[in-house]
């Protein structure tokens, strides 16, 4: 869901990507010299056929024919090599650009804050690392260099005509007038529509994500028909705005070829009556009409290029909305030598922009010991938990872990310090080995098995391949309950002081619960824990609960306390033993 | 370094390049499929391009006769030939604009009808499919491949029309001009056929190794993104960095061969032009001293030997255009042949009972792994069955099946006596719903994400669908009550108010056969007793499966299967099985146990 923006710094964005270039520099300036040299090479081979020519041949020298046509074949292999240096330099300029253009904008995507990555759609953040990348490139690449030349063969032969006829030299630059009012009209309307198409494409691929991660939903309802109508809704979308960028082209290029040829027929009209009155040569104005041809072609392909750099320039401008969103979580200074692990929420409140979820929460999780929350569905468990590694901040009060705020931790030593067993099993398509360790690649073969085995999840050295394996998408592979005990396993691998499981035993069966649990009792009796939990079993592993209602923490106490003295504790916990007597 | 993905069983990653010709040709019958419907339009564009370039040409050469005769003969004549001028610049500017307009157009037409082609493709593969070629390769097909063909389709024409033209012409005009030298001019043609196919060769390799590198590198994106809680939480984020830039410089090395192939191709044609354009130099001086030729005619060879080898540059970039898209549609075209394994059936069959559930003799194992052994079972119309188990022990396999979600290897799922491959979608799904474990919310409304039960459904049903369910009065204590966003992926749910959604929907549907595959555990327990106060309506008169660990839900069903390792261990009214005293009576005093 990308903020709709309608900045005009376009080309500003587009200039501040030079400094990707700096490294470059060198082989950017041995590029653009081999590209002029090549420009004159090309001008002289000419010069060379004309002398060829006028000289031996108009002589018959048949003497001075073999060196002047060395010469031309010489500049010949010179101009192709000179083009070969330009093409391959530039690959490397540019394709060094856009990858390392690439690398910063996953480096800042990763530090981005849950919230951001709340609203973002991955279809929008991936169509700037793709689509949007490349037309830099090219533009960089190709536009730029045109763009260059053409701007200078432009001023160059203008500058000539004026200088071989002023007063129709001075009709063909006041030609420039109109080409450039079209072209800054052109330039914000094309703009306009072309980041249109640009983001459209981005909700495309929003909606492509979203159809193929939620496959197994459509397909159990049958709603393809449905889902494809509103995918065929944004392409028929997509469609029409680039219609409109067609159209818009088609009438702005065709003005471009127009121009110069109506100046044409202009300076052949009035070169001919100056011709009838003397005042100019008839070869002078064969030689005027004919280097004008020559502006034909630079002035025609001005619009490509023009275009390409509107494109260029909205892609920088959707590129840096997302370089430039700061990361609102940044780490602090402090780092956390042997943690303890004493957990306080001080005060503690956080809004999401739209409510209040919690606020005033104070609760104190003593080293080595283990609190159970419980509340609600949609109460703020899994929002309380999320502020303990700063998935988000805190808005009122404070998180402490020993003493120290979390805000003032690195983040590195808080994340360290905490590891979150998610409700949702995150997995990703990778080996099983990968999907436990994922940050911590030094674990050790023998960890990650102790890791399994607390976690009763052990079944995965049954697979094909054994650690090895590649678990589809998601974890699409495995049953519900194997994923949940893999990230439970993977919470458990890099032995934290403060251990967040939120209600990560919700998918197993009641035996292999009862296992994880008794595991699991061993590894909370060292560390600080947090329990989210909907069932009195799970509420069992901790030494004291926490009753969450209304936003804040109401009631803390022991199970068998709450129990017999909250009736809101009650109706949450017990009501089951009451149904079945 | 390239070990983190693992293994797996069939790598659907990509097709092996050794089969090019097959790709090639299949790719082909993609393009004039794609292209057919557009014939006419296609003439027509040539028509104008035609008359565009006449035009065009035409200009040089009236202003070359308004020198010659418009100054000698007078003002009249003059002012013919000026109006002449500005007739066929009027004239080009007319054609170019219908032709940009038609050509971007026929473009666009077919860029749509290929997103919807494969989009809708994608969505009749199965789910074994799904789960091998993952969310960012199809995210990757459908927008990076399809760009590159649109890409092709926005400046393809243009450039090789104008191009063939100026090369046919000329050609035709150096022989002309001199048999002799115009035979000369055109003796590298052989080499440059040789050179292109040289470059064909290479640079499809090159780019079908981009199509490659960037999927690979969009998926980990994706996949990246999609997960990044955990990458956080976990502090994954330096080993994702070195994993993307790895694959980030694969793609840049891909793209850079690319390049590099035209930049040896571009320039070695403007070798062979130059090294031409010398030798007719030395060939022609020679021969114009003899006076075989005449200078002038001399002269207008090395015109026109330029104006031929200019537009081989552009062919040269077509034809790159041309190999990109071309890569491109090989992976198109192979996704669109990919048969779906569970197939719509030929002749549909209806059926007419109220929700019967057969299993004959059936087996089913995924790639690897033998998951349901031999089945034989009846669950009769109207009966509600609790499936329960340990986990991993097949229960969500068996729902799947009956779902169609996949076809057995071996025997039949019957549907009222009609094997499910013989039923149409809107027939099966009409019937059958399953909600599944993992509930997924679309981005939308809440009333969005409920009516996925029922398209179209009145506001009315759908809040009496949540207020079955008791997700009412959470949903209307959000700003915005039903119209509230629920965020990318649900993610301004809770875990809890996301399942009580999914949950609604299914109410919507309405099916003969609802199927819930722990469908309420993530609910605290007051909404999870809700749920089943309403299930004990709901499921009145439909049959019914329920997956759930927690045995409470359980209560409801008539009927109880035990499920270990893929078979059926014990199966009987809840009551029965506990007074018989075994394995479902352990778990049952197990949860017992455990609420204490
Ligand atoms: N990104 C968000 N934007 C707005 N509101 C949100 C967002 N995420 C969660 N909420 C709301 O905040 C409340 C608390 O959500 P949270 O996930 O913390 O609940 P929970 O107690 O963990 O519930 P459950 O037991 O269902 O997991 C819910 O009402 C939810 O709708
Ligand atoms: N798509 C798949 N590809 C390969 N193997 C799979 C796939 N889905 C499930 N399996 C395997 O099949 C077996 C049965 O899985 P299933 O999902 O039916 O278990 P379940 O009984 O529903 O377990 P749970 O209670 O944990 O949900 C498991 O070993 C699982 O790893
Ligand atoms: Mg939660």
């Amino acid at each position: 869901m990308p903020p709709d923006n309608s900045r005009s710094s376009s080309s500003r964005s587009l200039w501040r990507l030079r400094h990707y270039l700096r490294p470059h520099l060198a082989s950017l300036v041995f590029t653009w010299l081999a590209a002029v040299a090549g420009i004159a090479a090309t001008i002289v081979i000419p010069l060379v056929s004309k002398e060829i020519i006028d000289g031996p041949i108009a002589r018959s020298d048949l003497g001075a024919l073999v060196p002047l046509g060395l010469l031309a074949l010489g500049l010949g292999v010179a101009e192709a090599l000179l083009t070969f240096i330009r093409r391959w330099g530039q690959t490397g300029v540019v394709i060094g650009v856009e990858t390392a253009i690439r690398d910063d904008l996953y480096r800042h995507l990763q530090r981005l804050p849950m919230s951001f990555h709340d609203e973002w759609q991955s279809g929008q953040l991936l169509s700037r690392a793709t689509t949007d990348l490349s037309t830099i490139r090219r533009f960089f690449g190709f536009g730029l260099l045109f763009l260059v030349m053409n701007v200078l063969q432009l001023t160059t032969v203008t500058g000539l005509l004026l200088h071989m006829y002023w007063p129709l030299g001075l009709l063909v630059a006041a030609s420039a007038v109109p080409i450039t009012i079209v072209t800054l009209r052109f330039e914000r309307r094309f703009m306009k529509a072309a980041r249109q198409v640009q983001d459209e494409q981005g909700d495309l691929a929003t909606i492509v994500e979203e159809s193929a991660l939620g496959i197994r939903t459509i397909k159990a309802f049958g709603r393809g028909g449905h889902v494809f109508d509103r995918f065929d809704g944004k392409a028929g979308e997509v469609y029409r705005t680039s219609m409109k960028k067609v159209r818009l082209a088609s009438r702005f290029f065709t003005f471009l070829e127009v121009i110069p040829n109506a100046t044409l027929a202009l300076v052949l009209l009035l070169g001919a009556l100056a011709v009838g009155g003397g005042s100019l040569s008839l070869g002078t104005l064969v030689a005027f009409t004919t280097l004008m041809l020559q502006l034909v072609w630079p002035i025609a392909s001005l619009g490509y290029i023009i275009a390409m750099g509107q494109e260029a320039m909205t892609s920088a401008d959707r590129v840096l909305e997302v370089m430039d969103t700061p990361p609102a979580i940044v780490g602090g200074e402090l780092v956390l030598d042997r943690p303890r692990g004493h957990l306080r929420f001080e005060g503690v409140g956080f809004e999401f922009p739209s409510r209040q979820v919690l606020s005033d929460v104070w609760l104190d999780v003593r080293p080595g010991e283990t609190v159970a929350v419980v509340g609600a569905t949609g109460s703020g468990k899994t929002t309380l938990t999320a502020l303990v590694p700063r998935l988000a901040d805190v808005s009122a009060g404070r998180v402490t872990i020993d003493g120290l705020d979390v805000r003032d931790l690195t983040l590195e030593s808080l994340r360290q310090t905490v590891a979150t067993a998610f409700e949702e099993p995150t997995l990703f398509s990778m080996s099983v080995r990968e999907n436990i360790t994922l940050g911590h690649h030094e674990a050790t073969e023998a960890q990650v098995e102790t890791a399994l085995e607390i976690a009763q999840a052990t079944f995965a050295y049954d697979l094909p391949w054994g650690l090895d394996t590649r678990i589809g998408e998601q974890g699409m592979s495995l049953s519900g309950g194997q994923r949940q005990r893999l990230a439970l396993a993977r919470a458990i691998l890099g032995q934290p002081r403060i251990l967040v499981l939120d209600d990560t035993l919700s998918a197993l069966d009641v035996e292999t619960e009862a296992l994880v649990e008794e595991a699991l009792r061993r590894v909370l009796a060292d560390v600080t824990g947090i329990v989210v939990a909907h069932r009195a079993s799970t509420v069992l592993l901790a030494d004291r609960v926490a009753l969450l209602a209304g936003g804040t923490v109401t009631h803390v106490g022991t199970h068998h306390e709450l129990l017999a003295g909250v009736p809101e504790y009650r109706e949450l916990l017990a009501a089951e033993e009451v149904s079945v007597d | 370094m390239t070990d983190w993905r693992g293994v797996a069983a069939e790598q659907k990653d990509d097709l092996p390049t050794s089969v090019t010709d097959l790709l090639r040709t299949r790719s082909r019958d993609l393009l004039t499929d794609l292209l057919t419907p557009h014939r006419r339009n296609i003439v027509a564009l040539v028509a104008i391009i035609v008359a565009s370039s006449a035009a065009g040409l035409s200009i040089p050469y009236l202003v070359k006769v308004g020198i010659d005769y418009g100054i000698p003969h007078g003002t009249g004549t003059l002012l013919v030939i000026v109006g002449a001028v500005l007739v066929a610049a009027l004239i080009q500017a007319y054609t170019r604009r219908a032709f940009l307009a038609l050509s971007g157009r026929v473009g666009q037409d077919i860029l749509l009808e290929l997103r919807r082609r494969v989009f809708r493709h994608f969505q009749r593969l199965s789910l074994a499919f799904h789960e091998k070629y993952t969310s960012g390769r199809v995210i990757s097909r459908l927008t990076s491949d399809v760009e590159a063909i649109g890409e092709l389709l926005e400046s393809g024409f243009d450039g090789l029309v104008t191009a063939v033209l100026t090369l046919v012409g000329t050609a035709f005009m150096l022989l002309v001009l001199d048999v002799h030298l115009g035979l000369a001019a055109l003796v590298p043609i052989p080499f440059l056929l040789l050179f292109t196919r040289w470059f064909r060769r290479q640079s499809s390799i090159a780019y079908r190794r981009t199509r490659e590198t960037v999927a690979l590198l969009i998926v980990h994106f994706v996949e990246s993104m999609t997960g990044i809680r955990a990458a956080q939480t976990f502090r994954r984020e330096p080993r994702n960095q070195e994993i993307f830039e790895t694959l980030n410089g694969d793609y840049g090395g891909a793209n850079m061969r690319t390049m590099h192939v035209i930049s040896i191709f571009m320039p070695g044609v403007k070798l062979i032009g130059n090294v031409t354009v010398a030798a007719v130099l030395l060939y022609g001086g020679w021969l114009a001293i003899q006076h075989e030729v005449t200078v002038g005619v001399l002269a207008a060879f090395l015109l026109y030997l330029r104006q031929f080898y200019e537009p081989m540059q552009e062919i040269s970039q077509f034809y790159n255009t041309l190999q990109s898209a071309g890569a491109a549609l090989e992976k198109l075209s192979g996704v669109l042949e990919e048969r779906p394994e569970v197939a719509e059936p030929d002749e549909p069959q209806a059926v007419a009972g109220r929700g019967q559930v057969r299993f004959d003799g059936v087996e089913f194992g995924y790639t690897d792994l033998q998951v349901i052994e031999r089945l034989d079972l009846t669950i009769s119309a109207g009966q509600t069955v609790a499936v329960v188990g340990a986990t991993g022990a097949g229960k969500t396999t068996l729902a799947k099946l009956i779902s169609r979600f996949y076809d057995p290897v071996v025997g039949r799922v019957l549907l009222d006596g009609v094997d499910l491959r013989d039923l149409d979608e809107p027939t099966l799904r009409g019937a059958v719903v399953m909600v599944t474990q993992e509930n997924f919310l679309f981005s939308g409304t809440i009333a969005d994400n409920i009516r996925i039960g029922r398209p179209g459904a009145p506001l009315t049903d759908v809040m009496a669908a949540a207020a079955a369910v008791g997700a009412h009065d959470f949903i209307m204590s959000l700003p915005g009550g039903y119209d509230a966003e629920v965020g990318k992926r649900g993610g301004r749910m809770s875990a809890g108010q996301r399942q009580l959604v999914a949950f609604a929907r299914a109410f919507l549907a309405d099916p003969a056969v609802l199927i819930l595959d722990e469908a309420t555990s993530s609910l605290d327990v007051p909404s999870e007793r809700l749920v089943q106060r309403a299930l004990r309506t709901v499921l009145a008169g439909r049959t019914a499966m329920i997956i759930a660990h927690r045995l409470s839900t359980v209560e409801i069903a008539d009927r109880v299967l035990v499920v270990e390792g893929g078979r059926i261990v014990e199966d009987g009214p809840p009551h029965d099985l506990i007074s018989e005293g075994g394995r479902y009576a352990g778990l049952h005093d197990a949860w017992q146990a455990s609420l204490a």
